[in-house]
């Protein structure tokens, strides 16, 4: 592999907070200098960047791939080019597929078949009960032994808050993380919607914000009486910041996640009745988009992630309660949080702080950083390239995007993973 | 002037288009007094009635205005039907099509999804009925009626009482009446009165004296107690005695007030029996007979907007 030096770029930094002119010089799939001259190696091969800017690339935890059980879906193939184009150069995958992965051996199939198929990193996540159930835990040992970065249900809660605490327990004695979905499951029995005069004059099952805030204040009290590393999914909305930020004040190991669709969308762009803006949680009200985005310039959110969850036209083409939940997103992740910056929300470093520096520390990972000696995955993008979504241009092979027909900023120019150039015209 | 393909639902409509309907369902009125009660208006088309959830009295009120107008009327009980065998509404809706109906009448459990339906067909579509969304024929024969009674439709007060979250015959009223310049309150346990309400334009009361206090019409709502997940209420006794109404409740509303029921009726449950038959002071059996003239009028308007784009 030979050298290569990226010219005449903005550096954004998460880790200094800075966005300066400079190169980047990348050697044995790592960073070997950055800066505004690095020291130029005779034999690398020199890319310019147009003044364009470089950053870490993006650290998603929360990717839902449909291997096993619904490679119709989304494969390691489909789901590894949309995030190789989107920017995502490190895929953190869930472990809702059917079967849940709970076992070792399953950890195995997804690191075989990541490798495979995957141009970008794939780091795994287990369930943190047997089969999803809420019941027993799994076997976190074997499962850490195997590779699992951290333990989730994924969207669906531990109800017995017994078992969670066992959970938890038996997780910080082995210094794992746990990552929370925190919604109190039977208040959001049934529900598509949140709670208020929108949802009432559709006429859908909704769910007040309060269903967080329940669920959050008993993960973190839990978190209180175990020590455990707790990471919750998503916040959306301005009753659960106060518990968030209790827990912080008082030193508890928590750190917290929105997804992209909740700081971009709102309650209204279900419109009428359209499936493709069904999440979970629900959208909420503008209020508490704003609140959290807020939240997330604030650093009291610290990670931003797309939720990526394909869904076939076929479980989406159906009445709005009837209809599957869940959004696409590694290809929009990146323009769609330009927007927070566009709007003046944020700044580039900070942005990156919460894609890349941000995920990076929570799982102990040495990238997401422009420093010399982390691993050389970055991206080079233009922040300001408009252009139309086209949904049925996505690489995902399913196509269920919020954003399709939306006039968006922002395009990756290449992807690089350990060094290598996995996507743009280079590649 | 009337120009909408469907009637999916009361939202849509401008108060020129509720007062077009509703003028000529007073002429339908006449009509189905007369010894002569058919007309021509549909001849020559067909109309679909899709009910995916049990319903006899508003299914038989579509078939009778539509066979009293002239049309070729078929009822699909969808609950039988391949739905049952797992085709998805999409589908079916796609097979009725091809068999070229001129309107379809539609009842689904799901709020949206005659809207869907809607959006896949190149005929008429009427809402019968969609999940806790809409039902706008019933509000539609609900204004006829008190327009009848009270010579106007706007500038008073009406109070919809009892099972607001539930019920899409609810939401219908508050937007049309709303959209007339009625002064509307809502009355009912929190428990069954979404969130956000007060929000819609409405006015809310957990208590029926002051929910009743000076209304023109009282709105009685089902308790749809086939609809309860949970416990809404702590019994159906005590639901009677605070929200249920009878003589003595209805004393808080204006003299001349009327008492209107959507039906079926639970007697005893949320309407004193002998109120409900009291005809110095209850329209329920006039808005039956309004219920088939609104559906004539709104199937005749449809039809001619169908005729027109097809020309």
């Amino acid at each position: 592999m030979s050298d290569l030096l990226i010219e005449n770029v903005r550096l954004i930094d998460p880790d200094a907070g800075t966005e300066t002119h400079g190169a980047v010089r990348i050697a044995d799939g790592r960073i070997a200098a950055v800066g505004a001259k690095p020291d130029p190696a005779t034999d690398a091969r020199r890319i310019d960047g147009r003044g364009l800017c470089l950053a870490p690339g993006i650290i998603d935890i929360g990717v839902k791939i449909g291997e096993p059980g619904d490679r119709h879906k989304e494969s390691f193939r489909t789901a590894g080019r949309a995030a190789a184009a989107g920017g995502v150069t490190t895929m953190v995958i869930r472990p809702d597929t059917s079967p849940a992965i709970d076992s070792p051996e399953a950890l195995e199939f997804l690191d075989r078949r990541a490798r495979e198929a995957a141009p970008v990193n794939v780091l795994r996540m287990a369930a943190l009960t047997r089969a999803r159930a809420g019941k027993q835990m799994a076997e976190y040992g074997f499962l850490l032994d195997a590779g699992a970065v951290a333990f989730t249900d994924a969207d669906r809660p531990v109800a017995d808050t017994k078992v969670l605490q066992r959970c938890m327990s038996y997780a910080a004695g082995l210094g794992a993380l746990i990552i929370g979905h925190p919604q109190e499951p039977i208040l959001s029995d049934g529900a598509c919607m949140t709670s208020g005069p929108f949802a009432a004059k559709l006429g859908l099952p909704a769910v007040s914000p309060m269903a967080e805030r329940i669920q959050l204040e008993r993960d973190l009290a839990l978190v209180e009486m175990t020590g455990v590393r707790y990471h919750a999914d998503q916040i959306t909305c301005a009753a659960a910041l106060p518990a968030l930020a209790r827990a912080r004040a008082a030193g508890l190991p928590v750190t917290a996640g929105a997804s992209i669709h909740h700081l971009t969308l709102n309650e209204f762009d279900v419109g009428d009745y359209r499936t493709f803006f069904k999440v979970k949680p629900p959208l909420r009200a503008e209020e508490d988009r704003l609140a959290v985005v807020e939240a997330l310039a604030a650093g009291e959110i610290d990670i931003i992630s797309s939720m990526h969850t394909p869904q076939d036209e076929e479980s989406k083409r159906l009445p709005f309660e009837e209809a599957a939940s869940g959004a696409v997103g590694l290809e929009t992740l990146l323009p769609a949080a330009l927007q927070l910056v566009h709007a003046g929300h944020l700044d580039l470093p900070a942005l990156f702080r919460a894609l890349a520096l941000n995920p990076a520390k929570l799982l102990g990972l040495d990238a997401g950083r422009l420093a010399e000696g982390a691993p050389a995955d970055l991206i080079l993008f233009d922040p300001d390239k408009p252009f139309l979504l086209d949904r049925a241009t996505l690489r995902s092979k399913s196509k269920n995007t919020p954003y399709d027909l939306r006039r968006m900023q922002g395009r990756v120019i290449l992807s690089i993973v350990g060094g290598d150039i996995i996507f743009g015209e280079a590649a | 002037m009337f120009s909408h393909r469907h009637l999916l639902g009361i939202e849509h409509l401008s108060p020129s288009d509720i007062t077009a309907i509703l003028d000529l369902a007073d002429t339908y009125v006449d009509r189905t007094r007369s010894p002569d009660k058919h007309g021509t208006a549909l001849a020559g088309l067909t109309q679909i009635n899709m009910f995916f959830e049990n319903s006899t009295r508003t299914q038989s009120s579509f078939e009778l205005a539509g066979k009293r107008l002239g049309a070729d009327v078929m009822n699909m009980a969808m609950q039988t039907s391949s739905v049952k065998k797992g085709e998805t509404l999409i589908d079916t809706a796609m097979t009725l099509n091809a068999m070229h109906p001129d309107i379809l009448v539609v009842r689904h459990p799901s709020s949206g999804a005659v809207n869907l339906l809607a959006e896949k067909v190149n005929c008429a579509v009427l809402n019968a009925g969609d999940g806790r969304h809409e039902h706008p024929t019933q509000a539609l024969l609900d204004a006829l009626t008190i327009r009848r009674r009270k010579g106007r439709l706007h500038r008073l007060t009406v109070a919809i009482c009892g099972d607001i979250a539930h019920s899409r015959v609810a939401r219908s009223n508050i937007i049309l009446l709303g959209k007339m310049e009625n002064r509307v309150r809502i009355v009912g346990p929190a428990t069954l009165i979404p969130s956000g309400m007060d929000r819609l334009g409405v006015e809310v009361e957990h208590d029926m004296k002051a929910g009743l206090a000076d209304a023109d019409v009282v709105m009685m709502l089902r308790l749809q107690k086939e609809r309860m997940s949970g416990a809404f209420i702590p019994s159906e006794r005590e639901y009677y005695h605070r929200f249920g109404l009878d003589a003595a409740k209805l004393k808080a509303a204006k003299p001349d007030a009327i008492v209107m029921h959507p039906g079926p009726m639970n007697r005893g449950v949320e309407i004193d029996g002998t109120l409900a038959d009291d005809i110095n002071v209850s329209v329920i059996q006039e808005q039956v007979e309004m219920g088939v003239a609104v559906r004539m009028a709104a199937m005749d308007l449809l039809a001619r907007n169908l005729k027109e784009a097809r020309a």
